[in-house]
């Protein structure tokens, strides 16, 4: 997961990208059998420990999704923290600095 | 001897126990199921616990006019309204319209990006949903002209293999002169 957390006035801008293979669940392979949905359903993201978004997505989401958003009152050397979880209850964290 | 049948009977009703109760893992963080597998764009606002939606300018959805690749659509939403509780996004023909749900917290501007799939050209929207659970939206087409794109490329590929055929198909009737068949 690649985060860039950038402080610019009173919030900072936070852009993620998370390495997923969001599978749609609606592809065939060449047998013909439909792949099952795999895709990132829980996204939380924390400033200093603390929740300050949460999401969820489906599986049309992008494979290798994108996200960005302002989280207020940010200040450079505050920690963001992003967290995934996917539907097999595979989940990750990774931590960024404010700058 | 427990028969599958048995056993699969059994951990349905302990599953749905779980469920009732609160204590299945899997729903400690919700993901609803149900607004996610919705068709249309008024079921999934419903499950996400909304009236029925409301256009409003207050909302404003960002996106291309013209997707290049159905894969990636970068899609935005963000809002001036107070009391915002959730933002959706949801792409109507998509086979589930919602694409994904932020929940907001004063802590964050309600703006929010990210890429969506697209299986043809829909209609996008961006609906908010407020405390007190009306629904307001803002929707925007989405031409999602891969279709066009990939009958171009394969024309110009063709043509370029085949110019002097079509040269020669073309060049008389235009011009009104017979085509050199000598080079």
């Amino acid at each position: 997961m690649r985060i860039r957390a950038q402080a610019s006035g009173d919030k900072a801008t936070v852009r993620v990208l998370m390495s997923h293979e969001m599978e749609s669940g609606q592809r065939k392979d060449g047998n013909g059998k439909t792949i099952p949905a795999w895709h990132i359903q829980d996204i939380t993201a924390t400033l200093n420990g603390k929740t300050v978004m949460t999401a969820e997505w489906g599986p049309a989401v992008s494979k290798n999704p994108f996200l960005q958003f302002n989280i207020k009152g940010a200040k450079a050397g505050d920690k963001v923290a992003i967290t995934w979880k996917d539907n097999k209850g595979d989940s990750r964290t990774d931590e960024a600095t404010v700058s | 001897m427990q028969t599958r049948r048995e056993t699969l009977k059994h951990s349905a009703a302990v599953a749905g126990l779980f469920a009732t109760t609160g204590l299945f893992p899997q729903y400690a963080q919700a993901f609803d199921k149900a607004a996610f597998d919705a068709k249309n764009i008024a079921d999934a606002v419903k499950a996400m616990g909304g009236s029925a939606p409301v256009e409003s300018k207050d909302v404003t959805i960002t996106g291309p006019d013209i997707a290049e690749n159905g894969a990636v659509v970068p899609l935005g939403v963000s809002t001036s309204l107070a009391n915002v509780k959730r933002v959706l996004l949801l792409v109507e023909k998509n086979p589930s319209a919602l694409v994904a749900m932020f929940n907001v917290s004063p802590e964050v501007d309600v703006n929010f990006a990210t890429r969506s799939k697209m299986g043809q050209s829909s209609d996008v929207y961006a609906v908010a949903i407020t405390n007190d659970g009306k629904a307001f939206f803002a929707k925007k087409r989405s031409q999602s002209d891969f279709g066009r794109l990939r009958r171009l490329i394969t024309y110009i590929s063709i043509f370029r293999r085949n110019t002097w055929q079509i040269q020669c198909a073309f060049a008389p009737k235009l011009l009104a002169i017979k085509p050199p068949f000598v080079f």
